[in-house]
Order: structure tokens, then sequence, then C-alpha cells
């Protein structure tokens, strides 16, 4: 038989596919968007260093987008991250880890890091619970679901994430579903290439511990979900908490130019040095 | 041209219901994994959009210009 051969290939870790997600996981999906994201930028993989935590979510990168990679503790890759960038700076530097891990654990790691505006892509994969570990509420589970550590009802209002970081200060902040593919693609190439911290909110579907859940048992029922509560930000102006309370705000949040922290960091470095030099001249 | 590479595909079948030309339809043919592969039944419909290739969570779908 005739073997075809996906064109994107050579930046997944072939020889591991098909991948361990559940079938029709979104985290496949933002594999694929990624994937072609980082080839429509032209970016090379050997200048690139992806780092993740735990969680389903967390294994897009780690072990299969072919960079080096990062597989950090529990809520911490962006400490991780921001060691690294700050280190080497010419790298790019690139998160993918779940809402479990990015908004719930290490939510103190994202918002400073928002804060000091450093220059880090942030791709959190909010599927609104804890999937690896079997279904457990998060901070991001809507109100009223019924998860494994909820059993009755959840009584907490879900974060919402991309606003909080838009608030805290970063410069790129956008919110996409699954189901949007094409300009989820070109929001990961527009946090890519800006300079200071990117983030994108990818809501997605957990089919088999978060659908099961709440009614939807498959990919396609969470695909058509995503595409009928969606609505563009630009949409919103009118409508009222209520009106929104239950549909997911898509598009760019804010795209705009704030000093960054590494930059900032390595000139007050070179600064110091140099005015150290002055006064003790060899 | 498009290929489904039934080797990585598991039967989501997020293909079949969102190809906006309904280019592919279920199948009775089981990959060596066990799902249920898509049949690519009208591709003289496809438009190369490349929705498909991309919404696909498993690489599967290759879609070539032609
Ligand atoms: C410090 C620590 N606490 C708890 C855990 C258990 N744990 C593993 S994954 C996970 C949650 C994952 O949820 P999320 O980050 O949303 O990823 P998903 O699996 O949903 O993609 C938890 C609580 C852990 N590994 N380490
Ligand atoms: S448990 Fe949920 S998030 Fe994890 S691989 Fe399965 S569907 Fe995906
Ligand atoms: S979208 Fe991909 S994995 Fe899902 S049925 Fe189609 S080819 Fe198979
Ligand atoms: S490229 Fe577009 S038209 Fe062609 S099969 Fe895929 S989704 Fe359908
Ligand atoms: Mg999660």
């Amino acid at each position: 038989m005739e073997e075809y051969r996906h064109r994107l290939m050579d930046y997944v870790r072939e020889e591991i596919m098909p991948h361990r997600f559940c079938t029709g996981c979104g985290c496949g999906t933002v594999l694929n968007a990624f994937v072609n994201a980082v080839e429509g930028v032209g970016l090379s993989p050997a200048k690139m260093v992806c780092v993740s935590g735990i969680g389903c979510s967390s294994w897009i990168p780690s072990p299969y987008f072919r960079s080096d990679t990062l597989h950090t503790t529990h809520g911490r890759p962006i400490a991780f991250a921001t060691g690294v960038k700050i280190m080497r700076p010419d790298l790019t530097v690139i998160v993918i880890a779940g809402d479990g891990d990015v908004a719930g654990i290490g939510g103190n790691h994202l918002i400073h890091a928002a804060r000091r505006n450093i220059d880090l892509s942030v791709f959190m994969v909010n599927n609104m619970i804890y999937g690896m570990t079997g279904g457990q509420v998060a901070p991001t589970t809507p109100y009223g679901v019924k998860t494994s550590t909820t059993p009755h009802n959840n009584v907490e209002p879900a974060f919402k994430v991309a606003e909080l970081v838009m608030t805290a200060g970063a410069s790129y902040v956008a919110r996409w579903t699954t189901y949007h593919v094409f300009p989820l693609m070109e929001s990961m190439q527009n946090a890519i290439r800006k300079r200071g911290f990117s983030f994108i909110e990818i809501v997605s579907q957990c089919p088999d511990n978060y659908g099961r859940r709440i009614g939807l048992r498959t990919a396609v029922e969470f695909l058509h979900q995503f595409k009928e509560k969606a609505v563009r930000i630009d949409k919103t102006a009118g409508m009222s908490e209520a009106e929104l309370a239950d549909r997911i705000i898509i598009g760019k949040l804010c795209d705009r130019e704030r000093p960054e922290f590494t930059a900032e960091l390595h000139a007050l470095t070179r600064r110091i040095v140099a005015a150290l030099k002055q006064e003790q001249p060899a | 041209m498009i290929e489904i590479d039934e080797h990585l595909c598991k039967g989501c079948d997020i293909c079949i219901e969102f190809c906006p030309l309904k280019v592919f339809e279920k199948s009775e043919k089981l990959n060596r994994k066990g799902y249920y592969v898509p049949l690519v039944a009208c591709e003289d419909e496809c438009v190369g959009c490349r929705l498909c290739e991309l919404l696909c969570p498993e690489f599967a779908i290759i879609v070539t210009n032609e």
C-alpha cells in the first residue's frame, strides 16, 4: 500500500506517533495549529525551547514537538521558562500547558510574568478540567458543573484567564477555541513574533474526563458548542454580563508595546557594569 | 488531493462533520487499532481549503493542491 506523509511531520516526533491523546482530544488540534504556526513564521525549532508542566496539555510540546523541551513540575513551566529566557534571550521560549497547571497551581507565576512582560509565549489549553488526573474541578470549570471533586455541583465561578493576564500587563492576549483553527494559528504566529508577554487561552475539548460529565461525549459535539457559544470580542460592546455569562469571547483582547523584562534587565546590567569599570579602571 | 493516513486516524469524525463540502463519509473500515477510518467519498467536491487538515487532531489528513 502507498504511504503518505504529512508535510509537517518533520516538526513532530514521528517515531512516537500516533500520540497518546484520547480520540478527538483538543490537544492534538492544538499541536497541529502550533506546528503550522511555527512553520508559518519560519522559525527553526533549533532556535526554540518549549517548556511544559504536568497534565495532558503539557504533552503537546513534550514529547511531541521536535525542539529542545523542558518538561517541568506541575504549575512551574513559566518559572522555568523565565530562567531560560533571561539566560538565552536569543531563543524563542514557548510554554504550552493546561488550565490547571497555568491558572490553578501556577496562577501566581502567570500573573507576575505578565506584569513583568517577559518575552514568552504562553499557550494555555483550557479544557476546563484537570484532565490527566481524572476530571477534578479546576479554577476554570464553569459554575454548576459536576466533576469528580464537585459531585453535586461546582459552586465557584470560573476564572476569566485571558482578561486576568491582560489586566496584569501582558503585551499580547487572545482567546480562541479548537474550532477556530485558522484564527488560532494566525494568533499563535502573532504571539510568537511579539516582543513581550504573549498569552493565548485556547478553549479545548476533553471528551473523556470532562465531556462525559457535561453530556458532550464526542469532539464533534464540543466543536459545535464552541461554534455556537463563541462571540467575537468586537461584537460584545452592547452585551450585558448576563448575556455573556454562557458565551466564549474570542479574538484579540490586546496587542500593545510595553517595556520587556529581559531587555530591561540586560540593559541595566550593562549600565552598571560599565559604570563599575569607569570607577575602577583596570 | 486528499489522503487519510489510516494508521494515524482515531476515528473522531471531526473531518466528516466539519468539511464544508462534505467530502468525507463514515465507513465500515477499521484500522489496525480498531478505529473507523473515514472514507474520502467525493474528492471532486474538495476546494482545498485545508480546514480538515488543520482540525484533525492526528495529522492524519494530507491535502495536496493540484
Ligand atoms: C504538585 C503537584 N500537584 C498535583 C499533581 C497532580 N496532577 C497532575 S496533572 C494535574 C492537573 C492537570 O490539569 P491541567 O493542567 O488542566 O492539564 P490537563 O490534563 O487538563 O490538560 C494534577 C493536579 C502533581 N503532578 N503535582
Ligand atoms: S483525558 Fe482529556 S485532555 Fe487528557 S488526553 Fe484524554 S481527552 Fe485529552
Ligand atoms: S479528523 Fe483525523 S482522526 Fe478524526 S476521523 Fe478525520 S482523519 Fe480521523
Ligand atoms: S480541504 Fe476543505 S473542502 Fe477539501 S476535504 Fe478538507 S475541509 Fe473539505
Ligand atoms: Mg485542563
